[in-house]
C-alpha cells in the first residue's frame, strides 16, 4: 500500500475567501479552534496551496478574484477537492444580483462539495469536508489505480524487448 | 544606500483570512512605503438598494459584514426610523443594545485569536476562540443565528428574551469577566507580548486624528472618538466612557480592545438588570422621504451609512463608509519603519475588515 | 453623559470647495467621509467631517465629466474616498496624493453608479 492512502487520515486545508461577508470564513476559523477542533482529525489549515489536498472557498466570484482563485486551484498538487461553503459560494446568494458578482465558485473551478447555509454552521462545514474526504479518497485510488495500469503496461512492454 | 525592492502581499496570505493585498517597498529588512490595493471582494452592495425594498434591505445591510452585522442592520434601521421619526420602544432599544454589545465581544475576542495568532502565539488564540464560543452561545440562543441575527428590523426588533435566560445571562456573566480578565491579563502583561508589540506601528494623536482614524485606531492614539457617546439605542440611559490609550503602537490598540471587553461585559450587566418592559416594535407606515448620515460605532470604529430615500418603496441611495476604510491611510502611515516580519501584526493592530471595506 | 449629534449640510460652489475645506481644517474638523449621490443627470458629493459629533457636510453639485479637485492636500488620508468616487461614479478628481488611476476598486462594470451608466439595471423588483 502506498504512503498515499493515509492522505485520508490528515488532510491539509487551504481557505480562500472569494467574496463572501466574512460570516463564513471565521466559521470556517472557529472550526478549528477548540469547541469543534477539527485539528483533532489531523485535519490542518495551511496558507500554501502546495501543502493542501482540499480548498476551502466562501462567497462568490468576482472579477478580480477569478484568477486568483483559478491560480490557488491549478498550484494545488492532485489529488484535490474542493469545498464550496455558504449560499454564495454556491450560488451568489444575496449577492447573486450585484454588479460585481459572477455567481458561485463552480464557474471558475469544478467544485465537489456544496455547503449550504447563511452563514454554514461549523457543523455543516465540518460534514462537508467528511464528505470531500471520501472523494479525495476516490480521486485517489482512480490516480493510483491509472498509474498502476500504465506502470505495468511500461513493465510488459520492457520484458518483451 | 541599501537597494529597494518591492515585496508583494497578499491577496491570499496565512495571517489574513481575508484578502488584502499591499505592495511593500523595503529597505533591505525595514518598509519605506506600504501602497494598498483592494478591491478583491467588492460585490456592489450600495447599488443593490435598487432591487430591494427599504425593509429588505436590512438583510442585505446585515451581511456587509458577517461579524458586525448586527451592528450593520442597527446602524441602517436608526438611519430608516430617523428619517421616518419612528420612536423606538425601549426594550427594543436595551435589547439593541445587549447584542451590539454581544457582538462587540465576540469581535474582539475574535481579533484577540488573530493578533495573537499574528504573533505566533498559538496557544492565546486557541483560548481566545474558545471563550468567545460562549458568546456565541448566547447569540445562537436568543437570535438563533451565530454570525448573521437577523433580529434587527426597521421600527425594533424581531425577538425578545425571556425573563429566565436575561438571569441566566446575568449569572452567566461573572465567571466569563473572570475568563475574560485572566486571558487579557496575558494581552497586557505578557513580556514577549510587550516585547512583540510596543513601540510598533506608532502613530501620533494629531496624526490619528488628521488622518481620520477610527475605532480602537483612533483611541489607541489617544483620541476619544466613541460614537456609543452620543446615546444611540440604550447607551445614553447607561451612560457611557470611551477606553483611550495615549501611546500609539500596536500595543496600545490592543490594550483598547482588551479593555474595551471588560466595558461591554459592564454594559450588557446593566443593561440586563435596568430591562424596561414594554412592546418589542411599533408598526412602520409609509415610505422615507429625506436624507440622513446614520453613525454607529462598530468593534473596528465608527461606521457611517448615508440614507436617502425619495418616498417610494426603494430608497434613492444608500452610501455605506465602514471603519477599515477610514482606518487604510493610518496603517499606510504606520507601516514605513516597520520591519518586514512585523508587517502581519501592524496591518492585523487596525483589526482589518476587508468584506466590510469593499461593499 | 451623552453628547447630543448634530447634523448641517451647507451647499458649496466648486471654485469654493478648497477654501471650505481649508476652513474646517484650521477649525479642528476630522475628514468621515466623501460620498456621493445620483440625482439625475449629475452629482452631488458630500465631504463629511465631524468635531466633537458636530457632523458638518459640503455639498457640492457637479455635472457628468466635471474635474473636481482633490482635497487630499489638506486631508492626506481623503485618497480613499476620492480613488474610490473615480472608480465607481467616474468623477475626474486631480491631483490626488495617492492616485491609483482606476484601479483602487476594479469593478466588471465600468463606473456602476455613474448617471451615464445603462438603464437596464434600473428595473424594480416590486
Amino acid at each position: 500500500m502506498s504512503t498515499m492512502a493515509f492522505l485520508k487520515r490528515s488532510p491539509w486545508i487551504l481557505h480562500y475567501d472569494a467574496s463572501s461577508c466574512n460570516g463564513c470564513d471565521i466559521e470556517v476559523l472557529a472550526c478549528l479552534t477548540p469547541l469543534y477542533d477539527v485539528e483533532r482529525f489531523g485535519i490542518i489549515n495551511t496558507g500554501n496551496p502546495k501543502h493542501a489536498d482540499i480548498l476551502m472557498i466562501t462567497g462568490g466570484i468576482n472579477e478580480l478574484n477569478r484568477a486568483v482563485v483559478r491560480n490557488l486551484y491549478e498550484q494545488m498538487p492532485e489529488p484535490k477537492v474542493v469545498v464550496a461553503i455558504g449560499i454564495c459560494a454556491a450560488t451568489g446568494g444575496i449577492f447573486r444580483e450585484c454588479y460585481n458578482i459572477a455567481g458561485g465558485v463552480d464557474k471558475v473551478i469544478p467544485v465537489d462539495v456544496y455547503v449550504p447555509g447563511c452563514a454554514a454552521r461549523p457543523e455543516m462545514i465540518i460534514d462537508g469536508v467528511v464528505a470531500a474526504l471520501s472523494i479525495l479518497e476516490e480521486k485517489r485510488a482512480k490516480m493510483t489505480g491509472a498509474a498502476q495500469i500504465k506502470d505495468d503496461a511500461r513493465h510488459a512492454a520492457g520484458e518483451s524487448t | 544606500m541599501p537597494e529597494r525592492i518591492v515585496v508583494p502581499f497578499g491577496p491570499q496570505h496565512p495571517v489574513l483570512p481575508e484578502p488584502i493585498h499591499l505592495d511593500l517597498v523595503l529597505e533591505d529588512e525595514t518598509v519605506v512605503e506600504a501602497i494598498p490595493s483592494i478591491g478583491y471582494i467588492h460585490r456592489g452592495l450600495e447599488r443593490l438598494i435598487e432591487k430591494r425594498e427599504f425593509t429588505e434591505y436590512v438583510y442585505v445591510a446585515e451581511r456587509i459584514c458577517g461579524i458586525c452585522s448586527f451592528m450593520h442592520a442597527l446602524c441602517y434601521s436608526q438611519g430608516i426610523e430617523e428619517i421616518m421619526k419612528i420612536e423606538v420602544p425601549d426594550r427594543a432599544r436595551y435589547l439593541r443594545t445587549i447584542w451590539s454589545e454581544c457582538s462587540r465581544l465576540h469581535s474582539h475576542l475574535l481579533w484577540l485569536g488573530l493578533f495573537a495568532d499574528g504573533m505566533g502565539f498559538e496557544n492565546l488564540f486557541m483560548r481566545s476562540w474558545q471563550l468567545r464560543e460562549s458568546v456565541l452561545d448566547v447569540l445562537e440562543d436568543t437570535t438563533g443565528g451565530r454570525v448573521i441575527q437577523g433580529t434587527c428590523k426597521i421600527g425594533g426588533v424581531r425577538r425578545d428574551i425571556g425573563a429566565e435566560k436575561l438571569a441566566e445571562m446575568h449569572r452567566a456573566l461573572d465567571p466569563f469577566e473572570e475568563q475574560c480578565r485572566n486571558l487579557g491579563d496575558v494581552f497586557l502583561n505578557d513580556e514577549t507580548v510587550k516585547y512583540r508589540l510596543q513601540d510598533l506601528g506608532v502613530i501620533s494623536k494629531d496624526e490619528a486624528y488628521a488622518l481620520g482614524a477610527a475605532g480602537p485606531t483612533a483611541r489607541g492614539s489617544g483620541v476619544a472618538i466613541d460614537h456609543r457617546e452620543t446615546g444611540y439605542a440604550a447607551y445614553g440611559d447607561l451612560g457611557f466612557k470611551p477606553v483611550v490609550e495615549t501611546a500609539g503602537d500596536c500595543y496600545a490598540r490592543c490594550a483598547v480592545r482588551v479593555k474595551e471587553v471588560y466595558a461591554s461585559i459592564d454594559l450588557i450587566r446593566r443593561a440586563i438588570s435596568e430591562m424596561p418592559e414594554g412592546p418589542l416594535d411599533v408598526k412602520v407606515k409609509g415610505a422615507p422621504d429625506g436624507e440622513y448620515f446614520s453613525r454607529v460605532e462598530q468593534p473596528r470604529g465608527e461606521v457611517v451609512h448615508y440614507l436617502r430615500g425619495n418616498g417610494t418603496k426603494h430608497l434613492a441611495r444608500a452610501r455605506i463608509r465602514t471603519s477599515t476604510l477610514a482606518n487604510i491611510p493610518p496603517l499606510v502611515k504606520m507601516l514605513p519603519g516597520a520591519q518586514l516580519a512585523d508587517v502581519p501584526v501592524v496591518v492585523l493592530s487596525i483589526d482589518p475588515c476587508i468584506s466590510c471595506t469593499e461593499r | 453623559m451623552t453628547v447630543n449629534e448634530e447634523q448641517t449640510t451647507i451647499g458649496v460652489a466648486l471654485e469654493d470647495l478648497m477654501r471650505e475645506v481649508e476652513g474646517l481644517q484650521t477649525g479642528g474638523y476630522r475628514l468621515v467621509q466623501i460620498g456621493c449621490t445620483d440625482i439625475g443627470g449629475a452629482y452631488e458629493v458630500n465631504y463629511s467631517f465631524d468635531k466633537g459629533y458636530q457632523f458638518r457636510n459640503l455639498r457640492l453639485t457637479v455635472g457628468p465629466e466635471t474635474e473636481v479637485p482633490s482635497i487630499s492636500g489638506i486631508y492626506w488620508g481623503a485618497f480613499v474616498y476620492e480613488n474610490e468616487m473615480h472608480d465607481l461614479f467616474g468623477i475626474p478628481v486631480a491631483g490626488i496624493n495617492i492616485d491609483f488611476k482606476g484601479t483602487f476598486i476594479k469593478t466588471a462594470e465600468k463606473y456602476p453608479f455613474s448617471v451615464t451608466r445603462r438603464g437596464g439595471d434600473r428595473c424594480r423588483n416590486a
